[in-house]
């Protein structure tokens, strides 16, 4: 699980210099553009990936993190094979995606937490069954795999009834059901957990933590939900404006984007302010609560200094929370 | 894995199983819509009947004739309402909603998901008046059915049904890059439907532009022809080559159009 090297010898997904670039027709608003648009489309060209590289080792379980629009769904269709890429190359088990040969659409799958492949007005067991034919499962062993995979998701009756008539945690586990239903070595998940629950979403997130577990597959997840992140990925890519930022741990990305820690005292007796600055920047000072941003490197010292030379009634060091320091640095813009 | 061909017929069988079992989720519409596929071609009939009248003639075709050939534009109405609409009709909501990527995911051919994955009851009472309305005008004109007539009239209608699908699907596919093309199955429909009419009944201009650029001729006039036992052998080959050509043409203009697919955002 550790985070690959890009010297492994066998990656199962191998992006190398994976662009795209889409054609969008623009539009002025109101009715002199809209009839301009009619008679003379313009379009322009929109990089939407621009030279993304990675590696993943098999059974590796790896986020990828962005805000909307950064590219994060287009490099998941490209690697699903669902469109070409413009520029670079894609390779999943061993497959070129874009191909799509049976072979490899046998080995992956594609949840989308915003789109559903299951039939609305029927029992999932019936959209289920029609994927056991298409993949080619056995009566016995598709009864076989619902079962198990039913247990591990906790549904039971639901499979039975009427997918309209299911809560939305309800459905997307039944659509991960359905997903999964072929065993596919490789999982790419787009939000799979969007708009659940906290209860559904730690559901959906401990199954397919067993899932990675049973059956060692690779997982690539997307996810707006930080917790999804740090409870299932020791690796992240951070990918912002089409371009690879991050590749490596959540722990190096946290210090990469947050050089500094917080520091939170809580002091016996009021201190001028002057001379808190010769410890790290103040961050805030109300009463006797005082907050301190500290460089990584001096931190050790800067608090045997601080326990040592102030009246300390209580000193917290903490990160500052992840999303928050993604989300700010995409707010400014400072990641480009 | 089993056999491809085994797994495509399960596959097809579980999905129209699906597929009638949708339409029986909802009792109340099942039931109008039968009714209005019933009214529906009492009226075409009754119009038809006013329009011909007993005892004329129509480019050189007789009324018993011309019947054969409102029998089999009747019959492809009823495939038409039960295979072609109901699969050909979702390939523009895929598109738009990017519900696409489910059938371009599954190991197997997206072409043959699209086209065949649904069926509906509604063409059945069409396609059983079509049928009727071919043998009894033929008795009427006074053709007797043998064996080999049959043979032709089959394969015909057979290729007249593919040419009709391919034609569909090719209009279809153009919502990949213009997710809309309602409007232009709309018109192709509206097209096709002068086979209602013996080809020969148009001005020799437009029966060119039916036979070779729309090839509505091969449609019903041709399968008419060899129900009634005038179908030449090179018609037959010819309609046989159009039919495929148009298979041909609608795979690889697909396979083509795919690589275009840019998938609905999420």
């Amino acid at each position: 699980m550790a985070p690959s090297s890009s010297t492994s010898p066998s990656p199962i997904i191998r992006a190398d210099g994976l662009s795209k670039t889409y054609r969008v027709a623009t539009k002025d608003p109101g009715l002199a553009g809209t009839l301009r648009h009619f008679l003379q489309r313009r379009y322009k060209d929109v990089a939407a990936v621009r030279d993304v590289s990675f590696q993943i080792q098999p059974g590796e379980m790896v986020g990828f993190l962005g805000p909307n629009g950064a590219g994060k769904t287009t490099t998941l269709k490209m690697l699903t094979g669902l469109i070409h890429p413009s520029a670079g190359k894609a390779l999943v088990a061993g497959y070129t995606p874009h191909r799509r040969q049976a072979n490899f659409l046998r080995r992956i799958t594609l949840v989308m937490g915003q789109k559903q492949q299951l039939l609305w007005d029927l029992p999932a067991l019936d959209s289920l069954r029609v994927n056991a034919a298409v993949y080619g499962i056995d009566e016995v062993e598709s009864r076989h795999r619902i079962h198990d995979l039913a247990e591990m998701l906790d549904l039971g009756a639901e499979l039975k009834r009427p997918l309209r008539k299911l809560s939305l945690g309800q459905r997307m586990k039944t659509e991960l059901l359905a997903a999964l239903l072929h065993r596919p070595e490789v999982l790419f998940l787009d939000e799979p957990t969007l708009g659940l629950d906290v209860n559904a979403q730690a559901r959906v997130r401990s199954f397919l933590a067993d899932y990675n577990q049973r059956f060692g597959a690779t997982v690539l997840l997307t996810s707006h939900y930080m917790a999804d992140i740090t409870a299932l990925c020791p690796r992240v890519l951070l990918i912002h404006e089409g371009r690879l930022f991050h590749d490596g741990s959540l722990d190096a990305l946290t210090q990469r984007l947050a050089p500094c820690r917080e520091v939170r005292l809580e002091l016996a007796e009021p201190w001028p302010l002057e001379s808190l600055r010769a410890y790290g920047e103040v961050e805030s000072c109300e009463g006797m609560v005082v907050h301190l941003l500290i460089r990584r490197d001096a931190l050790t010292a800067a608090v045997s200094r601080l326990l040592a030379e102030l009246p300390v009634r209580d000193l917290e060091v903490r990160d500052p929370p992840i999303e928050e320091l993604i989300g700010s640095l995409f707010v400014q813009g400072t990641l480009s | 894995m089993g056999n491809p061909l085994g797994r495509y017929l399960l596959t097809l069988s579980r999905l129209w199983g699906t597929s009638l079992a949708m339409q029986f989720e909802y009792q109340a519409n099942l039931v109008l819509e039968v009714v209005a596929a019933i009214a529906n071609l009492l009226g075409s009939l009754l119009l038809l009947s006013l329009f011909y009248g007993e005892g004329r003639a129509l480019g050189g075709w007789s009324w018993p004739q011309a019947l054969v050939v409102l029998g089999v534009y009747t019959l492809l109405e009823g495939i038409t309402s039960t295979w072609l609409r109901p699969n050909l009709s979702t390939i523009v909501g895929h598109v738009q909603q990017g519900t696409l990527d489910f059938v371009l995911l599954k190991p197997i051919d997206s072409q043959f998901w699209l086209s065949t994955s649904r069926i509906s009851l509604m063409g059945l009472p069409e396609i059983a008046t079509g049928l009727g309305l071919m043998i009894w005008a033929a008795g009427q004109a006074g053709i007797r059915i043998t064996p080999w007539l049959l043979i032709q009239t089959l394969l015909m209608l057979v290729a007249s049904g593919l040419l009709l699908y391919s034609l569909w699907f090719l209009v279809s596919t153009t919502s990949i890059w213009f997710v809309k093309t309602w409007n232009a199955t709309e018109v192709l429909r509206a097209a096709l439907s002068s086979g209602r009419y013996p080809i020969s009944a148009f001005p020799t201009a437009v029966r060119r532009f039916f036979t070779i650029v729309l090839p509505v001729a091969f449609l019903t006039t041709v399968p008419a022809e060899a129900m009634l036992g005038r179908l030449t052998l090179p018609w037959l080959l010819l309609s046989l080559m159009v039919a495929c050509i148009g298979l041909a043409l609608s795979r690889a203009f697909w396979q083509f159009a795919l690589r275009f697919y840019t998938s609905a955002s999420s």
